[in-house]
């Protein structure tokens, strides 16, 4: 038996398992592609590692310094090897793999990482009426074609929502030779970093449609992509009548959003935070389901993968700990929730008896604000305040939460205000 | 002619305006100012893109400018970087282009050729 299963061998993966192994834990790495490194791999363009490194990397590289470190550090691994099944049964992890020459397998575990990423949402999620045409197809998976298999999508392209997946396909299909007409944003400010609308929209004069949506699909003979129309859209997100545009393109790449991918949690009864669409976890990432831990993507969608890793290496952390220690009483623990101007918080519940100096507190807020105090409150008291420089929805914040400031009972609010 | 730019060096993102006379406006802080300078004279950029290889289970490398290269030669550098094609085993920073149009700068590897196992 394994002391414990990473399932996922891309940023999160890497560092938690790097993390257990160097305390000297028993890890078998699970990963479903034909190498280590995941979605980083495809992330061809740079700005990665500004925080960890303090150096300026593309994703590859970035990911190749954690390849490298797990590699020297000899932890077993699969490639090519999907997790199809886990469950737990007297304080055992079973966790059932598929693997084209292995076949069905079978290992056990004390504990398990989940760090499966997310996945991204397709045209079905959001509803656009017209025809069922190809050429219609998600940034990210176009950004693997063309960037792993060296296969260009298409020669006209149009890009729904504002994403950074699709802001940076933009620019990368312009720079490949294909003709770029416009991204549609249905919200009035973009989803997308900053940086992004400046250097792979502006740069290349492509426009961004801010509160404009694609309202029909429209194929030809041979089931290809031929047009879509894109309108203007109202405060209630509804087609603004004679505002419509008729665009030829080939292709439609969406750039709608990412969703954690935890339906490998299926089985297992795990609490749900509608918020986050991932699982409820206390401030070391653990589940209500005793040594199972989510990490990454699969816990919340960063924007950066610098917050992937230290947040991994964290999760790692408390694993090292459940299995050195034991797990204590945790039966008193308290729960947190967002407040005013919050999208969400996690952790959602911090077990008072696992003590440590700070808990991280990850969050977005639900509009832009500048010069915000993020404020802490339990049972209507502020126990915790830190002025914030700016903040943005597409934009995640961190708070170190002094674990001394927390008292033994009652619900934590967390809250952001601008001060009048 | 007045000229619009965004700031990029920080998330708050100010609308920078520069004026006739080149006074720059709107900006909050000394760094925008700079930024926009650099924007107006000599705007350069990091290029990332990919070469083709000879290996069938990696047809694609990824690769960068290892310095920024002026913003308009973007394009023909891609044109030089499109022609080559990868046929040995390389490492990360290995040097895929020397000195792409004359611009000192060299194109390098940014990601491993795959382990054969």
């Amino acid at each position: 038996m394994k002391d414990v299963i990473v399932i996922g061998g891309g940023a999160g993966g890497l560092a938690a398992a790097i993390e257990t192994h160097q305390s000297g834990k028993d890890v078998l790495l699970i990963e479903r592609e034909e190498f280590l490194g995941g979605i980083l791999n495809q992330c061809i363009h740079n700005g990665f590692g500004l925080e960890v490194f303090k150096e300026e990397y593309t994703g590859p590289e970035y990911a190749d310094q954690f390849i490298e470190s797990f590699l020297e550090e000899k932890i077993d691994y699969l490639l090519d090897t999907t997790v199809i099944g886990l469950r737990k049964e007297n304080d055992v992890f079973f966790v059932k793999t598929s693997n084209e020459k292995n076949g069905i397998q079978f290992f056990r575990a004390k504990a398990v990482v989940v760090s499966t990423g997310s996945y991204e949402r397709t045209r079905g999620q959001i509803s656009i009426p017209g025809d069922r045409p190809y050429g219609v197809i998600t940034a990210g998976s176009a950004q693997r074609y063309l960037n792993i298999d060296g296969l260009l999508v298409g020669k006209k392209v149009f890009i729904l929502g504002s994403g950074d997946i699709g802001l940076i396909m933009a620019r990368r299909m312009k720079l490949e030779g294909a003709e770029v007409l416009g991204v549609a944003e249905i919200m009035p400010h973009s989803n997308g970093l900053t940086r992004n609308i400046v250097q792979c929209l502006n740069d290349f004069d492509i426009p961004l449609y801010l509160s404009h949506t694609v309202t029909e699909i429209i194929g030809d003979d041979n089931h290809r992509l031929s047009k879509i129309k894109v309108s203007k859209v109202d405060e209630l997100f509804k087609p603004i009548e004679g505002t419509e545009k008729t665009f030829e393109v080939d292709t439609l790449l969406l750039s709608i959003g990412l969703i954690p991918d935890v339906t490998i949690l299926d089985d297992l009864e795990v609490e749900i935070d509608q918020r986050t669409k991932s699982v409820k976890v206390n401030q070391a990432y653990e589940t209500n389901i005793e040594g199972l831990f989510v990490c990454g993507n699969a816990l919340q969608v960063h924007d950066l993968v610098d917050n992937v890793t230290l947040e991994s290496q964290r999760a790692g952390q408390a694993v090292n700990r459940l299995l050195d220690k034991g797990k204590g009483d945790l039966s008193r623990s308290i729960s947190l929730s967002p407040g005013h101007n919050l999208g969400y918080v996690t952790p959602q519940r911090i077990d008072l008896d696992f003590k440590q100096e700070f808990i991280t507190l990850s969050f977005r807020s639900s509009k832009k604000m500048e010069k915000a105090t993020c404020k802490v409150f339990q049972n209507d008291e502020l126990i915790f305040e830190k002025k914030l420089f700016f903040v943005l929805p597409a934009e995640m914040e961190t708070i170190q939460l002094p674990f001394d400031k927390i008292k033994s009972d009652g619900n934590i609010s967390v809250e952001l205000e601008v001060k009048s | 002619m007045k000229k619009e730019f965004i700031c990029i060096v920080c998330p708050r993102g100010c609308h920078v305006s520069v004026g006739e006379d080149m006074n720059i406006t709107g900006n909050q802080c000394p760094r925008g100012k700079t930024y926009v300078e650099n924007e107006m004279t000599a705007p350069t950029r990091i290029l990332t893109t990919t070469v083709r290889t000879i290996f069938e289970d990696q047809p694609r490398i990824s690769c960068k400018t290892d310095n920024p290269i002026p913003k308009e030669l973007i394009f023909e550098a891609m044109k030089v970087i499109n022609h080559i094609v990868v046929d040995r085993e390389i490492s990360i920073g290995d040097i895929l282009i020397e000195n792409i149009l004359n611009t000192n700068v060299n194109i390098i590897a940014t990601k491993p050729s795959r382990k054969k196992e």
